[in-house]
């Protein structure tokens, strides 16, 4: 199938006071038209940025895009002058944020936030996007929609507000929506309910979904696909079934073994990944992953692993990611 | 073995079973708020604990989760008394601390200390790590001479999995798990025998989280510690509690064993908690039937009458709208407050 988005070795940078960070430092995947991928990985790892990027939302002159190409129904979004960027950013590619109080407007009523998008991107009038307003909010399974469009961001409790938040994504009917921790600071029962929501809705309208989430539980429910982060690099690539069952990166078999499952016996201990998340202006010459990596070789310290096939579209970015299986079983049988 | 080894277990000595080092009884705690109108007009009153009964035995861990706004930290700040209870009686080691005196306190609230959720907000971005552990150290004189308090700050240090070095830092030169260790080492410094964990992981990283997981296990192991565990994440507090309690809008829903608990959940609020857990496994996840709960948790300024959870529950009948559930011995030891059980 054609790809939706395009992602070529994408690189993305930051000025600080400690050196220059590579935030995102040459990463490549992509979006099939309405499927589901997730971008995993934990603070800092170059996630947000990916997405940021993607819209060309990265704040300069701090921040800037130093290399790659963004491919959007085939045109390069880096190349676009900004006028036709604008046109595209809430049109056919939206976004929902992870704390919807800092990203909806709180002295607009709810009502003009929802229909200056249709007015601007879709060329509706005033009553036009009036009733594709409320329609939305139905879709998003918000009742009283009439009153509710009268109201201020702050009279919604924050369901409310992420459910706002993606009815605001969806109002112009995007062929992409990129979630960033959509559900990190709603309640377990809530984001239940927004991911099912969000699923649902994109499977109806056709969307594609862009999942940004530490969350291992919420990216094996939701992602057909999987990009799994690391210090500004993707480290492991393949579909969810393959990553969950047959992780062929450390750092990906760590973060699932690190995690206690409730489908699974009480074990005795956790395995944590040892040490502390990376310096990004202080990184390693060679994987950045290899100063907390249980079976890292020589090679490891020296030498970047590339993103590598290990099996059709399952990728591994690691110098032992063939026989990591073997090496991970035997370590387990030793420690037992 | 270390000084320190020794010397907390000689003041936590392993009790035998059921010895209860703390029971919470009938706990309440209204917060009054100015109210919605203009002007502040009409004062209301936040039911954040509304009677809640618990007991912790000495050497466990007893879990209490819910979701936000559930009272659940709420709670722990009263078993600390950084918050007056409105009524009930907080009884540690037998003496029931809402009726002593700022004074007598003091000397309590050594041996009730606490790990706050962010290490950031919780340590003092002017001190370096060794003040910090030091301090309180010098205030309860625990240990008086300076020399002396330093070799125990290091002793502290290496105890939570930090380098001696570590205490010539400033927080924010550290990551988040070694700040979380610091706010770990400080409670131990006065060697307590309960600590209130109130969401001590959920703001580290993934990876992290399971190292401050096992270190406070190990902890409790050797110094014989008893926890509070307060969280949302229900996979983490499985993992961490032998005893559970759910709490929604001020009360307790469920409370037993840890076992009990996530296999024969019997509170419907619990389940639709359990079901909404999400697993990492997509096969496990394709297969599993979820139970998602319809609207939101209620205002506790205005909380539903009955049974503060009929609005969403699929079980509810006519009854729960006016009936207030009492919390029943379900299945020997096995405590939920629902009338439909």
């Amino acid at each position: 199938m054609e790809n939706l988005l395009e992602v070529r070795d994408l690189r993305t940078q930051f000025s600080t006071g400690g050196g220059i960070v590579h935030a995102v430092d040459g990463v490549s995947w992509d979006v099939q038209p309405g499927e589901t991928v997730a971008l995993v990985g934990e603070s800092g790892c170059g996630k947000s940025v990916s997405a940021l990027s993607i819209m060309r939302l990265i704040a300069a002159p701090a921040g800037r895009i130093t290399g790659g190409q963004i491919f959007f129904k085939g045109r390069d979004l880096l190349t676009l002058p900004d006028h036709e960027m604008r046109d595209i950013r809430g049109k056919d590619i939206a976004m929902v944020f992870q704390e919807p109080m800092t990203s909806l407007n709180p002295v607009l009523t709810v009502g003009r936030q929802l229909t200056e998008p249709c007015e601007i991107h879709l060329g509706m009038t005033p009553a036009q996007s009036r009733v594709r307003a409320i329609e939305i909010l139905g879709l998003v399974g918000i009742s009283d929609a009439e009153r509710r469009l009268r109201q201020y961001p702050h009279q919604f409790s924050g369901g409310m507000r992420q459910r706002l938040m993606i009815a605001m994504a969806l109002s112009c009917n995007p062929a992409l929506v990129l979630a960033d921790e959509p559900t990190t600071a709603l309640d377990v029962t809530i984001q239940a309910q927004i991911l099912e929501l969000m699923k649902g809705l994109s499977q109806r309208l056709g969307a594609a979904m862009l999942i940004i989430t530490h969350n291992l539980g919420v990216v094996a429910r939701y992602a057909d696909r999987v990009n799994v982060m690391y210090a500004g690099k993707i480290v492991e690539q393949g579909t969810a079934r393959e990553i969950y069952a047959d992780p062929r990166h450390p750092y990906t078999l760590g973060l699932l073994r690190s995690v206690p499952r409730l489908d699974e016996p009480k074990r005795e201990k956790l395995a944590p990944i040892q040490g502390q998340p990376p310096d990004l202006t202080r990184l390693p010459p060679g994987c950045a992953f290899a100063p907390r990596c249980a079976f890292a070789i020589g090679r490891c310290a020296v030498e970047i692993p590339p993103l590598e096939v290990v099996d059709g579209n399952h990728r591994s970015a690691c110098w032992v990611a063939r026989d990591l299986r073997e090496r991970a079983a035997a370590e387990t049988k030793e420690a037992a | 073995m270390s000084a320190m080894a020794e010397r907390i277990p000689a003041e936590a000595a392993p009790a035998p079973a059921g010895d209860v080092i703390l029971e919470v009884r009938n706990l309440v705690k209204y917060f009054h708020v100015s109210g919605g109108g203009f002007l502040g007009g009409g004062a209301a009153v936040v039911k954040a604990v509304d009677g809640v009964s618990l007991s912790i035995r000495r050497g466990e861990t007893l879990g209490l989760v819910g979701e936000s706004g559930c009272g659940k930290t709420t709670t722990g700040r009263c078993i600390l008394m950084l918050e007056r209870p409105t009524s009930g009686q907080v009884i540690f080691e037998g003496r029931d601390l809402t009726t002593l005196t700022t004074k007598e306190l003091r000397a309590v609230r050594r041996k009730i200390q606490v790990i706050f959720q962010d290490p950031y907000s919780s340590l003092n971005p002017r001190m370096t790590v060794g003040q910090m552990i030091a301090e309180p150290i010098a205030v309860h004189g625990i240990v008086p001479e300076r020399k002396a308090r330093n070799d125990r700050v290091q002793e502290l240090l290496s105890v939570a999995g930090l380098l001696p070095a570590m205490a010539d830092r400033y927080p924010h030169e550290l990551s988040g798990g070694q700040r979380q260790r610091v706010g770990i080492a400080r409670a131990l410094a006065m060697e307590p025998s309960l600590i209130v964990c109130d969401e001590p992981v959920s703001a580290l990283d993934v990876s992290i989280q399971a190292q401050i997981i096992n270190l406070l296990e190990s902890l409790q192991n050797r110094f014989g510690l008893t926890y509070l565990f307060v969280a949302h994440d229900l996979s983490v507090v499985r993992h961490i509690s032998d005893r559970v309690a759910v709490m929604y809008l001020g009360k307790i829903a469920e409370i037993t064993d840890r076992a009990s608990l996530y296999s024969e959940p019997l509170h419907p609020y619990t389940k639709a908690l359990l079901s909404a857990v999400p697993i990492p496994d997509p096969v496990v996840e394709a297969t599993r039937e979820r139970m998602v709960l319809g609207g939101e948790v209620p205002s506790p300024i205005n909380p539903p009458s009955g049974c503060v959870f009929h609005p969403r529950c699929p079980i509810a009948i006519e009854e729960c709208k006016t009936v207030v559930p009492v919390l029943k011995d379900v299945r020997s030891g096995h405590y939920a407050a629902c009338i439909r059980l």
